[in-house]
Parts: structure tokens; sequence; C-alpha cells
């Protein structure tokens, strides 16, 4: 069977299987809307922790943002790891057993104050919207590609789908979903890297694959090997990076810190029943997330290695069917500047006649190793089922943050339950109908407001949850103005050099040497000594939120999540 | 202070204490092998991995996920002793 059938085969099974879950599991009230009836298991919430976070860019990206950037590219790994660890230990047992339905409820209610609450559902929707967009690009990309559909009819599937379930199912019909396409990508990642293993190193293990001998009988190192390639073609050792130190630092802790911001990842948190199980399935989703994390950067040096090895100094013609495929998708250009017919992929500018996009890495690797056409059909449905459960995730922070935070909890107090049910699902509609628009009309700099979203989150949610939690007296003039200021830092800094707004500048400029995606660990620093200066000269919280502050430090009594 | 509240600043006091030593080595393995000390750790070389890249590549993740699960055991055994558990 070729490529293309498998591929309509395995796609069409798996949303089959997304949409029964999503009629079984459909949601009847708010609570089943918001936080899945609260009775979601550790386990169930792992997995759907896991692939709620695991988006398009963790799937396709990834890999080959790492395969290029080597050693620089570790602040992903740690980055978006790493911040599971704060997330458990400071934030998720709290957050549940306070037992609301939102970030912004927490905020609003710590902070006894409406105007906090609404900087956080600013927060929240600025997040949210820019992440959802990349993934509906995501969905076309793999559409485009796979089923030689139009990219934009591609993005219109997608909506379509996660349209039927996220309105219907809320919460709920989500997070059984989320359990499936975990199961669907995490097979779709593992397969071809397991194959490619064997093939190049002989070890069925990635993780350890990456640190063996090649299988070609030298007895070279892999890594030794692709240094000296990397070497030879004038880049950097693949392991040493290039960025500054200080660099590497900022932007690691920037991605740990709003990783447990994000609003879409700590609401998970609120659908277990107890607090105990708060924190074991976060300790489960970073296993499951570990997984692939782990997987990805061996993934990248396979994949690096083998590319070197088809194309470098080899006859444009003799070039394999996969190069051809791609070229068609403009994500692989070559231009024979020497008119040598040779492909020559160099550092220098002037003479590299190559350029690969990142995407092209976990997509087109089972191509270039040649595995068979079953698993090359398997990353297309992969690749779907992340973007799918991350936009799902999403668009539920989106209609949650408009129903409840704005509708009922700000405007129209009375509302009733129902009523309040038919507002998410309202919401939630005109989320997909926006991030579809962005999805087939990108703004040309989603990548630097993806980057953005890191930043923000950094900048704003965490400090504000973790001193709530933590320091019982911080006020909600603290808080508020530690929220602001870090916020406009944030959006200054970025906006300063990614679009050059407020007379720009460039890397010589940068503060402290620390880039853009970076900037967000210098925000969440400004916003803490905001926060506690103001602290001072302002009047201590009343007794009462002092009094929820004492009991969220308390695990027992939980009870079950209430937006009342 | 009544018993209830002593009981409750005791827990309180624990937990902090565990999650300093916890947060203690989440930096040191992320921040400090994997990017403070890289290139010294990378003189270090097991296997075909260089220490320093291992850390920041792989195992700084693994330590991670250990970190977690040795938290909720903590957790839950501190939670018995002071009977909040349910």
């Amino acid at each position: 069977m070729s490529v293309q059938t498998w591929t309509y085969i395995l796609v069409g099974l798996t949303f089959a299987l997304y949409i029964g879950i999503a009629i079984y599991s459909r949601a009847g009230s708010t609570k089943d809307f918001y936080v899945a009836g609260g009775g979601v298991s550790p386990l169930a919430n792992g997995m759907a922790t896991a692939a709620d976070w695991m988006s398009a860019a963790s799937f396709i990206s990834m890999a080959g943002i790492i395969s290029f950037a080597g050693y620089d590219g570790s602040v992903y790994l740690m980055g978006w790891t790493g911040g599971y660890v704060l997330l458990a230990l400071l934030l998720a047992p709290y957050l549940r057993k306070f037992g609301k339905f939102t970030v912004p409820d927490f905020i609003g209610d710590r902070y006894y104050s409406k105007t906090a609450r609404i900087v956080a559902v600013i927060c929240a929707l600025i997040v949210s919207f820019t992440y959802v967009a990349g993934q509906m690009r995501g969905v076309g990309v793999v559409f485009s590609r796979f089923l030689q559909v139009d990219i934009n009819t591609g993005v219109i599937i997608g909506m379509v789908i996660v349209l039927f379930y996220a309105v219907l199912g809320g919460m709920k019909g989500i997070t059984y979903t989320q359990v499936a396409q975990y199961c669907v990508l995490i097979f779709a990642f593992m397969v071809p890297a397991i194959f490619i293993s064997i093939q190049m190193t002989g070890n069925p293990i990635p993780q350890l694959g990456m640190g063996s001998t090649l299988n070609d009988g030298s007895g070279t190192f892999l890594l030794d090997k692709l240094d000296g390639l990397s070497t030879e073609l004038g880049f950097n050792e693949y392991t040493n990076g290039s960025k500054s130190l200080t660099d590497i630092f900022a932007i690691t802790l920037a991605l740990m810190v709003g990783t447990a911001g994000l609003p879409h990842v700590i609401v998970r948190f609120f659908t277990v029943k107890k607090v105990k199980d708060a924190r074991k399935s976060a300790g489960l989703a970073l296993l499951l997330i570990a997984i692939l994390y782990t997987t990805a950067p061996a993934v990248a040096v396979f994949a690096k290695t083998n590319l070197i090895n088809t194309v470098s100094n080899e006859n444009y013609s003799n070039m394999p069917v996969w190069f051809k495929n791609w070229e068609e998708t403009g994500l692989l250009t070559f231009d024979d500047k020497n008119a040598d017919g040779k492909i020559q992929y160099v550092a220098d500018k002037d003479k590299n006649e190559l350029t690969i996009d990142n995407d092209i890495m976990v997509l087109a690797n089972p191509e270039i190793a040649d595995l068979p056409a079953w698993v090359i059909a398997l990353v297309a449905a992969g690749g779907l089922a992340a973007a799918l459960s991350t936009a799902a995730g999403l668009l539920l922070v989106i209609s949650a943050s408009v129903s409840h935070d704005l509708v009922k909890k700000v405007f129209n107090p009375n509302i009733s339950d129902k009523a309040e049910l038919w507002v998410a699902r309202g919401a939630a509609t005109v989320a997909v109908g926006i991030a579809g628009y962005f999805g087939i009309n990108p703004p040309g700099f989603v990548a630097a407001v993806v980057a953005l979203a890191f930043g923000l989150a950094a900048a704003s949610f965490f400090p504000a949850i973790v001193l709530g939690i933590f320091y019982k007296k911080m006020n909600k003039e603290g808080a508020i103005s530690g929220m602001v200021v870090g916020i406009i830092l944030m959006l200054f800094y970025m906006t300063k050099f990614k679009f050059g707004w407020f007379g720009g500048g460039t890397e010589a400029d940068w503060w402290f040497g620390i880039s853009p995606e970076g900037f967000g660990s210098i925000a969440m620093i400004a916003n803490f000594i905001v926060a506690i200066i103001v602290l001072q000269f302002t009047p201590e919280p009343p007794v009462d939120v002092q009094e929820i502050v004492e009991n969220i430090r308390i695990p027992s009594g939980a009870g079950e999540a209430t937006g009342h | 202070m009544s018993e209830k509240q002593k009981k409750a600043t005791a827990y309180w006091k624990q937990n902090v204490r565990y999650l300093f030593i916890l947060l203690a080595i989440w930096f040191v393995v992320s921040f400090g092998a994997g990017i403070l000390f890289k290139d010294a750790l990378d003189a270090v070389k097991i296997g075909g991995f260089k220490l320093g890249f291992w850390f920041a590549q792989q195992g700084s993740i693994y330590v991670f996920v250990i970190l977690i699960f040795v938290y909720v055991r903590l957790m839950n055994k501190l939670d018995k002793k002071y009977g909040y558990n349910e």
C-alpha cells in the first residue's frame, strides 16, 4: 500500500476514535465543561496533561530545532520539562485545594479584586490565542504534505474536528480524547526513532543509541562523528553551542517559569479528585512527557547525521524521492550557486546552497531513513494528534475565561448554569473561528509571539500565584502592580527587539546580553520585586483572605471544584 | 496559638524545607551541570556522551521526573503523620 493510502486509513481511524470519545463523554453541566466533573484519575489526567502540553511544536518542530542548534537546543529540553517540577512543587497541589475553575478565579479571589481578575483574564487570552494559531497552522502543514490537500482546507478540517469535540464535550470530552491522542502521538514518535536507532547504532533504545558507536564498523561514537561533520562544514561543534552562557541561562529559566504559569496546563490540575492526586498526576505527566523529550535529542542527532551524509557534496540529480517531495512544499530549497550540480551544505551563507526548514526533520525523518510506508503515515497521524489536543485545551481556557471569568464573575453574576454552559460553547465556537483565521492567514510574527506567550506567562501569572500561596501577607496592590509591571516590561522588550518598536535595537543593545526569548526571567524578577516593594506601603490583606491562604496550605478537605 | 494552628504551622515548615532541598537539586542538575559547569563536566566522557552535554539533553530530565516522585512520597508520608491524608 502507498504512503497516501496508509495516511488516509490511520488519520481516518484516529479521527473516528476522537469523535466517538467526544460523543460518549459529552458535558452536561458547567462543572463537566470546565473541570470534567472533577473526577479524573491521576493517570488519565497525567496522559491528558502530556497530550495537552506536547503541541505541534514539541512533536514536529522541536527535534528539528535541536538538530540545527545542537547544544543550544537544550534550552527547550530543560525549559519545557523543568517547569513541571515548579508546577508540581509550587503550584498544582495548592491550586487544586483552592478548588475553583480557572486561573483568573484564583487571582481574583486571592487578591480580593475584580481588577486583578481582569488583568489575569487578559493575560490568559493573549497567551492562549497566540498558541492556538500555531497549532492550527501545524494541522494545515500535515494535511497539505501527507494528504495532498490545500493547506487552508487542512486548517478548516482541523477546525471542524476540534469544534466538534471541544464544544460538545468541554473539558470532559477533551480529557478523554487527549488520553487517546497521547497514545497515538507517543507511538508515532517512538516507532521511527527506534527503527532509526537500530539502523544507525544497533541499539533499540534511542536515548542510549545517541551515545553509542556507529553501526558501520568504524567504532566511532555517533556524537563524535557529528561533531566532526559539523566542524568540517564550518558549523559549530554539535555538542557546543554558540549562544552566550547568560542567554542560555535566561532562556531556560524563562521557559521553565513560563511553562509553570501557562493557564491551559495549570487548569488540568483542577480536574482531579484530591490534592494528593494533583501531585501524583504532575509526576505522571512529566514522566510521559519525558519519554518524548529524551527521545527528541536522539532523533535530532540521527536526522542531522543522516541528512549530512545523504546530501553533502552529492549530485542533485541523484537525490532520493523524499528530497523532491519536500522541495514541492517549499520547506526545502536548493539553489546551485556555483552551478556544479552538487549540493554544498555549509555554514558560510554565501556558499551554502541548501535551505532546510526545521519542521522537516521529524516529518521527513522516516523517509530519509527509508522506513516502511505505514511508519510515515503514523507520523502524520501523530502530528495531528499533537496539534489537535493542544488546540482543544487552549480553546477551553479561552471559552472559560469569557463565559466564567468575564460573563459570570464580572458582567452577570446571576446567570444560570445552563445559560453559562451555552455562553461557554458560544465562546469556544468564536475562538475556533479566530484561531482558524490566523491559521489560514498566519501573521508574520507567529513564531515571535509564541515566545512572547512564555515570557508573558512567566512575567505575569507565576509570581502572582507563587506569592499568593507562599506569602500570606501579599496584598492586591502588590500583586496587581507586579503583574502590570511584569507584562508591560516584557511587552516593551519583545516589541522593541522583535518588531523594532520604540527605536528597535540589535543584539548589541540587549540588556545584560539577554535575548527577548530569555527576557521573561528578568520581567519575572521585576514582578517579584515590585510586588514586595508596593506591599510595604499598602495595607495588609483582610483576615478572611489570610485564612484562605492558611487553608490552601493544608491538603485535606479539598472537596470538589466549584465555581461559586 | 491553638493546637490545630500549631500543627498546621509545623506541617507547613516541613513542607517548605522539602521544597528547598528538592529545588536545590533541580537547580544543580539543570542550571549547574547543564549550563554553568557544562564545559568542566564535558571533560568527562561516558560512552559517547560528554557529561555536561548529557546533563543538558538527557540527565536533567530524568532527575526532574525522579524529583517529583520523591516529593509525592515525602508529602504522602507527611500528610499521614499530621493526619491530613484522606
